[in-house]
């Protein structure tokens, strides 16, 4: 539950200013963005991803060596990357 | 040097580890905590230690918010999801803590209906979705996880959801540094801060350890070169005679933290006038409780809790490890009746335990290979 994961942004969801469509490793879901409000966010933008919340906008490079160390943590990453394909945030 | 294949920038590794033995005064011993259990977890996968000098050490502090909740909170959580309109709900990584009853497991196994989700607004649309359960969530963090909560609570209220609370765990890191640098068992030279912890809050929190304690801190990310970058830091301070808050991992710490953040958690949460860390004890304003004004979304005022306080097993150790006192390996249990798979104590459970960590990938590390040819 600790990990920050790299998220990259791909929507926008419709009536919920909040939530976005973030495209983890392949994985696709929404997650709440409402901590960023400060932050003018686009698709494409990178965040790092934490339960569900997108704690901090990340440049590409960062979320590029975030995801070649967490691919390299091997079992953490696996398992958080499958609790995020049990997540359906509304 | 096996491990530096796998940096970001190897040339740069071994550069670094070159000139943090060149910090190093002769003669002098360096001791910094790793505040966070990320770091710990990087430490031990990558054998950090093995390319620090053998004047440096580095002691594991209590950042892991699993292994600090105390077997009393379990058992009051175990005792809401035993009642049968309940669905608890939990991050896997509570899954397997025991309290003095048993684990989430356990109470699962024997019927209790307990579901793991990836975040609490999995809880709050599992609420939704059955109106006639009271569904509570498990809410366990530092500041990290702490606005999520808060945020997964104004959703609720916002939407008048009548079956949903949250039994609130979330702790703090400043006072916990603070307990640590009270506690007469440990002289530290400096810390190794917590990284997203201070993505909320920010580095100004810590500016009391380098005003008020002569200690410098470091903020660091978690990768190898991060940690090492930020041990250089630390002994480029102590060379100076400077004692400040440094913020290696600017590319996702401001400096002044997330405001949209910490206005959630101030607007949900208030200060417990203290609350028990497990093998820490009692700290004072060291965790947040629900605000009054959301008391209809607190498992405390909802539920009649045993709240009963629960000594850890007599052979366990973990608070010495989570105050850095021992090392994992150094504890009784460690690894013969304590592992990963039928833990005693909290730091085996998570992956980000000091001695989960050091049971999967430490065992390289120079401490074992000096104790091993000791013995």
């Amino acid at each position: 539950m600790c990990l920050g994961i790299p998220g990259e942004l791909v929507g926008v969801v419709d009536d919920h200013p909040d939530l976005a469509m973030v495209d983890v490793s392949g994985v696709r879901r929404r997650i709440n963005v409402g901590l960023l409000a400060d932050e003018d966010l686009s698709v494409g933008d990178w965040v790092l991803v934490h339960v569900g919340f997108a704690l901090s906008k990340i440049s590409d490079s960062e979320a590029q060596a975030v995801l070649d160390y967490l691919e390299g943590l091997g079992q953490p990453y696996a398992d958080e990357l499958d609790a995020l394909r049990e997540s359906d945030i509304t | 040097m096996r491990f530096v294949d796998e940096y970001r920038d190897a040339g740069r590794a071994q550069a670094l580890a070159a000139d943090i033995a060149a910090r190093c005064e002769p003669g002098r011993q360096y001791t910094f905590m790793e505040v966070c259990g990320g770091h710990t977890h990087t430490i031990y996968k990558h054998g950090l230690e093995d390319h620090l000098p053998e004047a440096v050490t580095l002691v594991h502090g209590p950042g892991c918010p699993v292994c600090v909740i105390p077997m009393g909170r379990v058992d009051d959580a175990i005792h809401i999801a035993r009642q049968p309109d309940v669905i608890m709900t939990s991050f896997g990584d509570m899954m397997r803590v025991p309290g003095g009853t048993g684990s989430f497991l356990d109470a699962k196994a024997a019927g209790a209906d307990i579901r793991m989700v990836y975040s609490p607004l999995d809880a709050l649309k599992i609420a939704r979705a059955n109106p006639d359960r009271r569904v509570v969530f498990m809410a366990i963090g530092f500041e990290t996880t702490a606005p999520s909560t808060a945020v997964t609570v104004l959703r609720a209220a916002a939407e008048g959801l009548e079956n949903f609370s949250v039994f609130c765990n979330h702790v703090m890191i400043i006072p916990a540094i603070k307990a640590i640098l009270d506690s007469p068992d440990l002289r530290l030279d400096g810390f190794i801060g917590p990284g997203h912890v201070s993505a909320v809050i920010g580095c100004e929190p810590y500016e009391f350890i380098a005003r008020d304690y002569g200690k410098p801190l470091v903020v660091a990310g978690f990768e190898p070169l991060d940690i090492l970058q930020s041990v250089h830091m630390l002994l480029g301070q102590l060379a100076d005679g400077r004692s400040e808050v440094e913020n290696q991992y600017a590319r996702v710490v401001p400096w002044h933290g997330n405001r949209v953040a910490l206005a959630a958690i101030g607007e949900v949460m208030r200060l417990r006038p203290h609350f028990e860390w497990r093998g820490l004890g009692f700290i004072s304003h060291s965790a947040l409780g629900m605000a009054e004004e959301y008391a209809a979304f607190d498992a405390e005022r909802v539920f009649d809790l045993p709240g009963l306080r629960v000594a850890d097993p007599k052979s366990c150790q973990c608070g010495e490890v989570l105050k850095g006192v021992l090392k994992p390996w150094e504890c009784k249990v460690f690894g013969t009746a304590c592992t990963p798979e039928t833990p005693i104590g909290t730091c085996m459970v998570s992956s980000e335990g000091a001695c989960a960590a050091y049971y999967n990938f430490g065992r390289f590390s120079r401490e074992r290979v000096r104790e091993a040819s000791r013995a």
